[in-house]
């Protein structure tokens, strides 16, 4: 079977390659895509020039839901929507997630994401779904990182968890404050951003403040960092200053440079730094449970910009500026 | 309902490169009319998909039918071709009839079986168009400029670029307004008809457009079918 994959070659240079596939598994045509900032930085060639030489040419996307035209496998009939799980787990290991074993890989970053005609995966990278709206089912992957953040807070935090602290104003907070909201609702969730207007669609959390404007008496027991980038090094400064001892502060956002840390306080307030990336098989079963729940996928509905389907190469790159512009997620249908 | 129409009639006379007809010859790991049928197949949209093929190689092509696509052999039906490429098509046109009766809603998604990098867009768009619009051609602008000779020796015409496209397949449109169409031209009409999309222009109906793509190629010279080899190629990322 031939198949087009459409690859960032160089940044901003997009083109289809024609691959024969076709080895047995599972063949699903991608229906919707969302755009992750990781995504972007290599489409805009904001990585280091040698990431860049070693993982490009490759096709971008790992956010995608579509549905099964062939099962070579038996597993699924044709026509199920599934999601697909861009994870490709590495060593078995009984102690480590799938998404830090040694040896796992992520499609999209050294190899093709999703932008092709069709993708093939094992039938256990794909998990099927009922109810959820496509453009939402696009964005599962995004919602298994909170979950599977959520799920690590479960299991290492110490058990006081009345108040707990989101640092980040972007999507990746808004999608953390929902899950934290579905798994815990007596939690009280205060969410700390930049922006007004972007911590205005956080309605459903207990408290917003404006990261200049926090007041001398806020305290909590854990702490969320989804800031990322520059942004990371005075988030962390904030969250050791307002924690209580002990707390844990789950790392989320992703920076390109070493960003400093006041390890001084972290060792006299006795905390713990947990890092958190990427997701699982069982956190995309997770998400995809939660999102099967119409008042959640609402929510989600709210940080969602839908652009135009993609039916050639230009749409892609039409996308892709679409996103520089949207505050939180952009979606597309795919229809190349 | 909705059919594709794999026209696999040629016998191959343009490649001079072995007796087999090109659709038959390999591309990577499977014959190339093989890589068509499977494209056609992965659309769920398609209640049937018939292959028109020449008597004499029938036999050839149930057995890769049984060979490569076996699963799905449900949904293939192969019918003996004609003469030219419009007999093919409507022996196709009448065998689907044979099988589900005639309506005025079937819909005949047709292609060239040397064309294997068509695309599910290209597939989808073109049924969304037949059903919208009863007949779209898949066509590309062209970026030579073309040149119009009547005697093969002198220029007789050339064109505004802008307003030229390169014909390519599918061509889908609504069966039996195809059929009533072709019905009704003349014998001379008939012999001129390189192409299933004329019968509604030489009729005056609309045809629209559906975006190709130079990928798609139709796999006719050699020279095509080293390019398409490169194009799955082997040895690099």
């Amino acid at each position: 079977m031939l198949n087009s994959v459409y690859r960032l070659v160089s940044p901003g240079v997009i083109l289809p390659r024609y691959t024969d596939s076709g080895k047995g598994g599972v063949v699903v045509r991608p229906d919707y895509m969302a755009i992750c900032h990781a995504d972007q930085r290599y489409y805009l060639g904001q990585r280091e020039s040698g990431v860049l030489r070693r993982k490009l040419p490759m096709a971008l996307i790992h956010e995608c839901c579509g549905h099964v035209v062939r099962d070579d496998t038996g597993t699924y009939s044709t026509g199920q929507s599934v999601v697909l799980i861009p994870n490709v787990p590495g060593q078995d290991d009984p102690i480590i997630f799938e998404n830090y074993s040694r040896g796992s890989r992520f499609l999209s970053s050294g190899e093709d994401g999703f932008m092709r005609e069709t993708v093939e995966l094992p039938p256990d990278r794909l998990v099927p779904f009922r109810n959820i709206p496509l453009p939402v089912a696009a964005i599962t992957e995004f919602v298994s990182v909170a979950v599977h953040a959520v799920h690590r807070f479960s299991l290492l935090a110490h058990s006081r968890r009345e108040r707990i602290g989101i640092w980040g104003d972007g999507s990746l907070a808004y999608v953390v404050a929902s899950v934290l909201k579905k798994r815990f609702p007596q939690m009280h969730i205060t969410v700390v951003g930049l922006n007004s207007l972007k911590l205005s669609h956080f309605s459903f959390v207990d408290r917003r403040l404006r990261e200049d404007d926090l007041p001398a008496d806020f305290q909590i027991d854990h702490a969320f960092e989804c800031c990322g980038g520059e942004g990371s090094a005075h988030a962390i400064e904030d969250i050791i200053r307002c924690i209580h001892p002990q707390g844990m502060v789950t790392l989320m956002g992703v920076s390109e440079s070493p960003i400093p840390v006041k390890t001084r306080d972290v060792l006299e307030k006795g905390l713990t730094l947990t890092g958190c990336s990427r997701s699982g098989r069982e956190d995309f079963e997770q998400a995809v449970a939660f999102m099967e729940d119409p008042l959640f996928s609402r929510r989600l509905q709210f940080i969602l910009f839908e652009d135009d389907p993609v039916r050639s190469i230009p749409d892609i790159h039409r996308v892709f500026a679409t996103d520089l512009n949207t505050p939180f997620k952009t979606v597309f249908r795919w229809m190349l | 309902m909705i059919f594709g129409a794999v026209l696999a009639g040629g016998v191959g006379s343009r490649m001079h490169m072995s007796g087999m007809p090109k659709q038959f010859l390999p591309l990577g790991e499977k014959p190339i009319v093989i890589h068509t049928l499977e494209k056609f197949l992965l659309c769920s949209r398609f209640d049937r998909v018939y292959v028109g093929v020449h008597p004499q190689w029938l036999l050839h092509m149930q057995d890769l039918v049984d060979t490569y696509v076996r699963e799905q052999a449900d949904r293939v039906s192969l019918v003996p071709g004609g003469g030219d490429r419009n007999d093919t098509l409507f022996r196709v046109v009448a065998k689907i009839e044979e099988d589900f009766g005639e309506s005025d809603e079937h819909v005949i998604v047709t292609h060239d079986s040397v064309r294997p990098f068509v695309t599910l867009r290209m597939l989808e768009e073109n049924i969304d168009g037949a059903l919208q619009h009863q007949a779209v051609d898949t066509v590309m602008a062209s970026t030579d400029t073309i040149v119009v000779s009547q005697d093969g020796e002198k220029v007789t015409e050339i064109p505004e670029r802008r307003f030229m496209y390169q014909g390519q397949t599918p061509q889908s449109f609504n069966m039996n307004l195809l059929k009533k169409l072709y019905a009704d031209l003349t014998a001379e009409e008939k012999a001129k008809l390189t192409d299933a999309a004329k019968i509604f222009t030489l009729r005056q109906y609309p045809v629209y457009l559906v975006q190709g793509d130079v990928s798609n190629m139709k796999i006719t010279t050699v020279t095509d079918y080293e390019i398409a080899q490169a194009m799955i190629g082997m040895g690099r990322k």
